[in-house]
């Protein structure tokens, strides 16, 4: 049964992937981005982190995502006015550089043979949670500067004078 | 549960597809996107090997990543704005300013 639905998500996850960097125009890349963020939430759903799963959807579909959309709307470049993507050799040779890479974690994801010892809940609320604020409180409370950090840079870059 | 091989591998495929769409394309939303995707395929990769080995880490670390990217977004996304208003193109091969 897990097998089904990881094929399933899998590929609804690697084909949204390649309509993002495939599509002209940044809206429909966004929609699709949507679609594959949804995906890899099923996934962490089938490997048992209901709460990644849960603020996958709500940290990156309800605001990153809302987020690109709103600056796509804001800027609103017209189609005509989009970058001219062509294919040339070096974009070319990009593509079977980032083949290769896929081919070398495949290699190395085969060998992965390190025993398990799964637990029924290593990510619900409770056990991360736990671990959020005993563990790894110190790195808990520099992430909420980081964001802190973030949102100061992100309105002053904003501002028309600073 | 399933072996996290598999797991790694889809994260290593859409780690790839990210590098070509930062690699290969000219629009920068389109570019910060790609970076998304990446991020987001080294938390499938956390969340797989975190809960083979029983692990709340993985899920701790998947978190931190998530913050880094909504974050880098959000300051990327305000820089875009910024840049657009001044050069009025979101062509990554114009926006050429600081090189010499």
């Amino acid at each position: 049964m897990e097998q089904i639905l990881f094929i399933a998500f899998g590929a609804i996850a690697v084909g949204g992937a390649i309509m993002v960097v495939t599509r002209r125009h940044p809206m429909s890349s966004a929609l699709f981005l949507i679609l594959t963020l949804f995906a890899v939430a099923a996934l962490f759903v089938l490997r048992q982190a209901h709460f990644l799963a849960a603020i996958q959807v709500i940290v990156y579909a309800g605001a990153v995502v809302v987020l690109f959309i709103f600056v796509i709307m804001l800027i609103n470049v017209p189609e005509s006015r989009l970058p001219l993507e062509r294919l040339t050799g070096f974009r070319f040779l990009g593509i079977i550089v980032a083949g290769l890479l896929i081919l070398e974690t495949a290699l190395v994801a085969r060998r992965f043979v390190t025993p398990g010892t799964p637990t029924a809940d290593s990510g619900s609320v409770e056990v991360v949670g736990r671990a959020l604020f005993t563990d790894y409180l110190l790195a808990f409370e520099i992430t909420s500067v980081l964001l802190l950090a973030a949102v100061i840079g992100a309105i002053a870059l904003a501002k028309k004078k600073i | 549960m399933m072996d996290p091989s598999a797991y790694l591998l889809l994260s290593g495929i859409l780690f790839g597809i990210g590098v070509v769409g930062v690699v290969v394309r000219k629009n920068v939303l389109i570019i910060l996107m790609s970076v998304e995707i990446m991020l987001n395929a080294v938390n499938v990769a956390f969340i797989a090997v975190g809960s083979h080995l029983g692990d709340v880490t993985g899920s701790v670390f998947a978190f931190m990543v998530m913050t880094v990217a909504a974050a880098e977004a959000a300051v990327g996304l305000a820089i875009l704005i910024a840049i657009y208003r001044l050069k009025a193109t979101i062509d990554i091969t114009e926006l050429s300013i600081l090189k010499w």
